[in-house]
């Protein structure tokens, strides 16, 4: 089901290979997603205190940061190593090492939307199952953000 | 500064999850776990680049139904905002993604683990800016509700 040209993608070149390695794929944003909530990262009044240092700080996500890469720094070690994933296909690595403007000005632009709404993307896409007001408006919102990015490196 | 509801224990447990999380999605598939950036793939999709996206993404909500199958409605609370504020943060948190190629799991998460120096420039901003505009918001302004 994964021959060249199909809608699945080319074979070995676009990540898992068969309905098995997008079951994995599924679990692995599951966990995820799991992760987010039970760390309180899929709370947005939790995160915005964990923004509020001046107010009612809740330190709870130095933590969640802590936890998450304090696994990857360790295990990211021995995987980068590899020349392929276990189901096929390079490891697509970000190449990017320049700290430049568009870096800079992003994660500032980014920050000033995380601290008005306590919604990152991860939290925000995990609530849609809600189908409640706050996640959708953000997630289409969200999706306005990145096509005005898109019309500005156009022009 | 008081401290409130702080929940060490979840907290870590949950952020181990998330990063072994983004560790399979490296060693099994070869990608790196920045949610902005597969959902980015999904708006301007590559011909054959968007099965595992859906995929993903697809678990992310999963999750969310199964907390609230388990937990009920209350597991995944809202924001409390009005709209406009909504809007504005996603606005926000759309173009600076972009712009800045990653958010809280592929700079933090991710970056911070393959020891990116960008990625660590990028997470030291946004959380300063998150901090100052929380600061701004809740109390120079008075609250976003």
């Amino acid at each position: 089901m994964n021959r060249p040209g199909s809608a699945w993608g080319p074979a070995g070149a676009a990540g898992p290979a068969s309905a098995f390695g997008y079951l994995s794929t599924f679990a692995g944003g599951l966990l995820f997603g799991l992760g987010l909530w039970i760390s309180g990262m899929s709370n947005p009044a939790k995160v915005l205190n964990f923004l509020d240092v001046s107010g009612t700080w809740d330190p709870s996500l130095l933590l969640v940061l802590g936890g998450a890469s304090g696994v990857t720094m360790i295990a990211f070690r021995f995987v980068t190593r590899r020349q392929r994933a276990l189901f096929g296909g390079a490891l697509h690595l970000p190449t990017a090492k320049d700290i430049d403007t568009p870096l800079v000005l992003g994660a500032v632009l980014f920050g000033a939307g995380w601290g008005i709404g306590g919604y990152c993307p991860g939290p925000a896409l995990t609530a849609l199952s809600t189908l409640g007001r706050d996640a959708i408006v953000f997630v289409a919102a969200m999706v306005g953000g990145a096509l005005l990015h898109r019309a500005y490196k156009g022009s | 500064m008081t401290i409130v509801n702080f929940t060490p224990g979840p907290a870590l447990a949950g952020g181990i999850m998330i990063g072994l999380a983004s560790v399979w999605l490296l060693l099994a598939h070869g990608r790196i776990a920045g949610i902005s950036g597969i959902f980015n793939g999904l708006l301007f999709p590559a011909q054959g680049d968007t099965a595992w996206r859906w995929a993903f993404v697809l678990g992310l909500i999963a999750a969310g139904f199964l907390d609230q199958a388990v937990f009920g409605a209350a597991a995944l609370p809202g924001s409390g905002l009005s709209a406009g504020w909504i809007v504005a943060a996603g606005l926000l948190v759309g173009f600076g993604t972009r712009m800045g190629s990653g958010c809280t799991s592929g700079h933090g998460v991710c970056g911070l683990g393959r020891l990116s120096a960008r990625s660590l420039v990028a997470v030291l901003v946004f959380l300063s800016t998150g901090m100052l505009t929380t600061f701004v918001v809740r109390h120079v302004i008075g609250g976003a509700a």
